[in-house]
């Protein structure tokens, strides 16, 4: 017992005789970051519509949109991938267009009109895409479908509002609805899971309905 | 991310004089390229500067022909445009062929033009990088240099510059139009705009502290065939290795310009007025002083053989 009791007490010695003597050379370095510091956290104020409930809020400054939508607004739908605007897994329509919720910040939206996958269609009355992707099975762990839906909702909009693609023979015609148009309209969705095949038969059910 | 103070920009030229006053201020328009770098503390500001609520989100024409262009017009609006689409057929082009959809909506016209490298080493904050840290060396040189730059590079950066949009710009002689701290505007041709590294790749632009870009304007419709040809490694949503801007005039004279090899758009006066005789003699004039790494000596017949492949296609019409 003895022979424990001394075991702990070294050990306890060490770690205070280890805090000690990183804490020496640690003061200076704290000193040199505040030379730079950064300022502290600052908050702002701002009002968002999303999926059309009017919302105001009181961030950090540094919070993406994304993060405002998870966070703090509890809509989980929207899916944080890479945060780094290459997977599109944060895809929401902001005033009707698609983008990376991930690269904006949320402050930059006071006014804006946001609708994320919860606000497409419910459990009980889904978006037709949503119907589309599950008729064809397009996603395996899912974690990518809400921003694949919401991406594929906005691509089959710009095709019917012209919008040419990278894959436009024509860049004054109506762009066509096929799938090289598709697959090259929805490249800023990544599906690890590899699933492109069956959400490309999807959004062409879908766009073939609407178009 | 580093925190920072934020404010929404009331007017340009108040933009631009609080971007000067303030320490550490930057604007944000897009944020797409800025807000990726402050998440990896590449880029600190302490202060954010606002500019979307600025009405610079059009598109006019100018008296005598030609378009500005508002800073703020985003890339899919530019590449959409009729006007665009119609008269400058390569400016559409190479910002279709650039990032994602999603993307394109938010990244705006000046933002694009200021928007920083993507050499690995300069995201990687554990590596030495003279553009990210002036004067802690350059790992690019001698480390992964495939997608570097052969043209223009110097003994500091092999950096090069990400932009399609910026390499047709510099093919139709665009002008950035600016506004300075003091008020004063200014305009900038686009082969003035972007730098070489030389000894200084930090210094990427030739914009002064606070200056705000309001416009990019573009001269009178050159006619002809237009044509822009990105090589990359996947289909869709990658950087170039190599890009080829070429305007072909129905008498073969013609422009040209090169992406992906350079720390700015490449343009040499010589190898436009070869343009008559052909790919070869225009490929031999855009890479003279061409200095590739090993890795990157892919891209002088990369060149060569697009450069060929571009004009065959524009002969055949």
């Amino acid at each position: 017992m003895n022979d424990l009791s001394d075991i702990s007490l070294s050990r306890r010695n060490l770690l205070i005789a280890g805090a000690l003597s990183a804490a020496t050379p640690a003061v200076p370095l704290m000193a040199a970051e505040e030379h730079t510091a950064t300022p502290p956290p600052t908050l702002s104020k701002f009002s968002i519509t999303v999926n059309g409930k009017q919302q105001t809020l009181e961030v950090d400054t540094r919070t993406t949109l994304l993060d405002v939508l998870r966070e703090h607004l509890h809509l989980t739908g929207t899916k944080k991938g890479c945060d780094h605007g290459q997977c599109g897994a944060c895809t929401v329509h902001v005033n009707g267009r698609r983008i990376n919720s991930c690269l904006t910040l949320a402050v930059m939206h006071d006014g804006d009109k946001v609708t994320t996958i919860e606000g497409l269609g419910t459990p009980t009355q889904l978006h037709p895409m949503q119907a589309a992707f599950v008729k064809h099975d397009g996603y395996q762990c899912g974690y990518c479908t809400p921003g694949q839906i919401c991406s594929a909702v906005a691509a089959v909009d710009e095709i019917r509002q012209g919008i040419p693609s990278h894959v436009s023979v024509d860049l004054n015609a109506k762009p066509l609805l096929n799938e090289a148009e598709l697959r090259e309209r929805m490249s800023g969705n990544i599906c690890r899971c590899g699933a492109y095949s069956n959400i490309i038969d999807a959004i062409t059910e879908v766009a073939g309905r609407t178009a | 991310m580093r925190a920072f103070s934020y404010q929404r920009a009331q007017s340009p030229a108040e933009a631009a004089a609080t971007a000067q006053r303030m320490p550490g201020a930057r604007f944000i328009a897009g944020g797409t390229n800025l807000l990726d770098l402050m998440k990896l503390e590449i880029e600190k500001p302490l202060h954010l500067i606002d500019v979307n609520g600025l009405a610079l989100d059009k598109i006019e024409a100018i008296d005598g022909g030609g378009l500005r262009i508002g800073a703020l017009v985003r890339n899919t609006d530019l590449a959409a445009d009729q006007r665009v689409r119609r008269d400058y057929a390569v400016l559409s082009r190479a910002l279709l062929a650039g990032a994602s959809a999603q993307l394109r909506n938010k990244a705006t016209t000046a933002g694009n033009l200021l928007q920083r490298t993507r050499c690995p080493y300069f995201y990687d904050t554990n590596q030495p990088c003279n553009k990210r840290q002036p004067g802690s060396g350059c790992s690019a040189i001698g480390g992964y240099s495939r997608n570097h730059a052969i043209l223009g590079a110097s003994e500091s950066c092999i950096a090069t510059h990400p932009s399609d949009m910026a390499v047709a710009m510099q093919l139709l002689d665009a002008t950035v139009e600016t506004v300075r701290p003091n008020g004063a505007t200014r305009t900038i041709p686009i082969a003035d705009f972007h730098r070489l590294p030389g000894s200084t790749p930090h210094v990427e632009h030739a914009l002064m502290p606070g200056e705000l870009i309001t416009a990019v304007t573009l001269p009178k419709p050159l006619g002809g065939a237009h044509v822009y040809r990105k090589v990359r490694d996947r289909a869709s949503y990658a950087f170039a290795l190599v890009s080829v801007a070429v305007v072909v005039l129905p008498d073969g004279s013609g422009r040209v310009a090169l992406g992906g090899v350079a720390h700015k758009p490449w343009r040499v006066p010589a190898a436009d007025a070869s343009m008559p005789q052909g790919a070869k003699a225009v490929a031999e004039q855009l890479l003279a002083g061409a200095k590739p790494s090993a890795e990157s000596a892919f891209k002088i017949p990369l060149i060569q053989r697009t450069l060929a492949s571009v004009l065959a296609d524009v002969k055949k019409g």
